[in-house]
């Protein structure tokens, strides 16, 4: 399997604007789909300077052939799982909200919010993350499909889709290159620079817990590259518009619409506080799961210099020793959207998720063989990990 | 009808982002947003490799006419595949497809359908149809190119008394023909219906090399409109024997008053070998490309100046998917070559095999 192109950056014979081409010019410079087998980068990550090239290369080769295993696998079995889930899901939803409607009495309130909180963690974690990454496009089917799905989430899917799957996954964790380390936010690595600003890293991140949807909005917008002139203004006003129509529709419906049928049986302000309340849960969930993906202790954070020249196997190992997962139940596994999987997901982001959990031991186990860290905990102690990062990074570093 | 559409937008208001059908689907499989379904209402077996089967479409269906044929999505493994077949039922009836088992997909259809079942559909097509006009008809039809045949004699010959149809139709032996006996029952009940069948194994192919064998079988045959449906060789020989008579005809006026309709499924562009590319068409851009069979498409694009759909350019974010309308493209990952008109393939790993066109 050789992807090597030796044609010239289209970046430079390309047209300068427009909004396509200001997005693909971030993306094709240097360009991963030609990694090279062998080699290796300018500097290798501490935790794994004692590998060889031939060493990270056979642990690409290995990594290659799990995923080969399960594409080999995957098949009648796999849709069956995404369509169950997607059953599931919507009937949570339509039950949820239904029962909302009747939710003056109290037993119905709790239920109804809890059957809505629930539906709609399931929609964004196991559905809509990774139906929009792809995972489940090899079946053809036009309703779970990466390009026609749409999330019961308020930044519409192409925003995401270009932030997440191009920008994040490829650079995961590369300081500078990856916005996530942060969100344009937050200071969660001790390279980023300290600013006073920063010592309300605490407070940010409490507010922006149960709001974590319009955060992930606003960050999708690429606000800092539209400052510096990285994106167009047509561009801009496109994805404004998307989002202003998404976001209106949103609210409709959890808002407005709900309540408003709900009056009918006089539960109408009960329904608003049980659609607020799920939304509120979901965004607290879907924050605390994300969270623990890459800023817990033991996952390490990249330099450019880590990146110039890396091959295909420093590509996979960066993935590894770049993100944390979470250990637990199936039902934890499930709620997560197998996000709790991170390590797996970043080595393998488009096979679909029901997979990852019997590729973990295989990936646990070549990481020991090879020396590297593997990062896993349970949920609250992966929390408990952040918080602290986030209130230590809060502070300006130790003058030495 | 209105009413219900005000009523599904009032609904959406609430399902948002999904559409109310996607929530009906709960509880009735034919209901999506997005993919016209139908679900199998019963399965006869015809011979020992074929079957017809009945279903009832959703919403969005057209009534077929007789002779028209259908794409019909089946999910092999968990993917979706489509092919076409003929519609079998008689027109203003519930669609039914004849299929005989020749591969992959018709095998699993054949063999695996069960009452109800999901097949996903396009709405049906074709002009391969009846004349407007009340005219003498021959039908000459080959293996399973009976099917959209069996379409038109079910609709005409039992309403329309002034019809006058001839079929003649040939299988390998009588084993091998589908609809033997209602064909049988139609001539025995229909005196303007007359079958002849032509078994290959016992008589060899018919020929139509020369008029001689049509003469026989159906001496008026020049006086009146031919359909044909069968393999290529069939066709292409009947398309010919027609030719060489309407030349002839030029010289003697009204020898040759039939015209010949046929019915072709679609050959598809045969696949590159190993590691050849082809001509890469962009069809919305009006743009054609030789590429060769390394590149992945999204560079082939990208140097024709067409403003392709990029992403992470290494397979894994799918934002460069393309909708392909021909040919075939090979994986560069895994050299698997693949590809059906409509599939969306991942042009940043994807290299023409052999001509391929593409929906941009």
């Amino acid at each position: 399997m050789t992807i090597v192109s030796d044609k010239p950056d289209v970046s430079e014979e390309a047209p300068k604007g427009g909004p396509s081409q200001s997005k693909a010019s971030a993306a094709v410079k240097p360009r991963p789909g030609a990694l090279a087998e062998s080699g290796s980068p300018l500097v290798r990550p501490d935790a794994a300077a004692h590998l060889s090239d031939e060493q990270v290369a056979e642990l690409g080769r290995e990594l290659d052939a799990i995923k080969d295993e399960v594409l080999a696998k995957r098949g009648a079995s796999d849709a069956a799982y995404i369509r169950r889930v997607i059953k599931v899901q919507r009937g949570l939803e339509i039950t949820g909200r239904a029962t909302l409607l009747v939710s003056k009495h109290k037993a119905a309130w709790v239920a109804g919010t809890a059957m809505l909180s629930f539906a709609k963690i399931l929609e964004n974690m196991e559905l809509g993350h990774n139906i929009l990454h792809g995972q489940w496009d090899w079946m053809r089917d036009p309703d779970i499909h990466s390009t026609t799905w749409d999330w019961d989430f308020v930044t519409p899917t192409r925003s995401w889709q270009h932030t997440h799957n191009d920008l994040h996954h490829r650079w995961t964790n590369v300081v500078g290159k990856d916005n996530d380390i942060g969100y344009n936010l937050l200071r969660m690595d001790p390279s980023q620079e300290w600013k006073p600003f920063n010592l309300g890293n605490p407070l940010y991140n409490a507010i922006l817990a149960p709001v974590f949807e319009w955060g992930i909005a606003l960050y999708d917008l690429e606000l800092p590259d539209y400052k510096e002139g990285k994106k167009s203004k047509e561009a801009m006003t496109r994805d404004l518009k998307a989002l202003g129509l998404k976001a209106l529709k949103q609210f409709t419906k959890d808002y407005a619409a709900t309540p408003a049928v709900a009056m009918l049986t006089g539960s109408g302000k009960q329904a608003l506080y049980g659609t607020l309340t799920a939304n509120a849960v979901r965004n607290v969930w879907a924050h605390a799961i994300i969270f623990c993906g890459h800023f817990p202790d033991g996952t390490d954070t990249f330099t450019e210099e880590m990146v110039e020249g890396e091959t295909r196997g420093d590509w996979y190992v960066r993935q590894m020793i770049g993100s944390a997962n979470i250990s637990g139940s199936k039902f934890m596994h499930l709620m997560s959207g197998n996000l709790s999987h991170q390590i797996e997901h970043h080595l393998f982001p488009d096979l679909p998720s029901n997979r990852y959990a019997e590729v973990a031991p295989k990936v646990q186990e070549i990481c020991q063989r090879y020396g590297l860290p593997y990062t896993t905990g349970p949920l609250l102690k992966q929390v408990g990990s952040t918080w602290a990062k986030v209130f230590k990074l809060a502070l300006p570093p130790k003058k030495a | 009808m209105i009413r219900l559409r005000k009523l599904a937008r009032a609904a959406s208001l609430l399902t948002t982002p999904l559409a109310p059908e996607d929530i009906l689907s709960l509880f009735n499989p034919v209901f999506s947003a997005r993919q016209l379904r139908g679900v199998v209402t019963r399965v006869v077996p015809e011979t020992a490799d074929s079957a017809t089967i009945f279903f009832r479409p959703g919403r969005g269906w057209q009534a077929h006419l007789a002779g028209q044929w259908a794409r019909i999505g089946v999910e092999l493994d968990g993917v979706r595949h489509w092919r076409s077949y003929s519609l079998s039922a008689p027109a203003g009836q519930d669609p039914a497809i004849t299929v005989t088992d020749m591969g992959a997909v018709s095998g699993a259809l054949v063999r695996g359908t069960k009452p109800g079942d999901v097949l996903f559909l396009a709405p049906p097509q074709g002009d391969f149809v009846l004349p407007e006009h009340p005219r003498p008809l021959l039908m000459l039809t080959a293996g399973s190119g009976i099917t959209p045949v069996m379409s038109m004699i079910r609709t005409l010959v039992p309403h329309r008394p002034d019809s006058d149809v001839v079929l003649i139709h040939t299988a390998r032996t009588a084993a091998d023909t589908i609809f033997r006996e209602e064909l049988a029952e139609l001539a025995d009940q229909f005196p303007n219906f007359r079958v002849t069948h032509w078994f290959t194994g016992e008589q060899g192919r018919l020929d139509f090399t020369s008029a001689a064998d049509l003469d026989r079988l159906c001496p008026d045959w020049r006086q009146r409109a031919a359909y044909a449906c069968g393999p290529e060789g069939f066709l292409d020989d009947a398309e010919t024997l027609w030719e060489a008579e309407a030349a002839e005809a030029t010289e003697a006026p009204s020898a040759v008053e039939g015209s010949l309709t046929i019915e072709r499924f679609s050959t598809k562009l045969a696949g590159g070998e190993g590691h050849d590319g082809g001509l890469v068409t962009f069809e919305a851009s009006d743009r054609e490309v030789e590429a060769d069979g390394d590149t992945p498409l999204l560079d082939v694009g990208e140097d024709a100046g067409i403003l392709m759909p990029s992403g992470c350019r290494m397979g894994i974010c799918h934002s460069c998917l393309i909708p392909l309308r021909a040919g075939h493209v090979r994986d560069l990952r895994t050299d698997e070559v693949h590809g059906e008109p409509g599939q969306l393939i991942q042009t940043c790993v994807s290299a023409a095999a052999g001509p391929v066109n593409l929906d941009l």
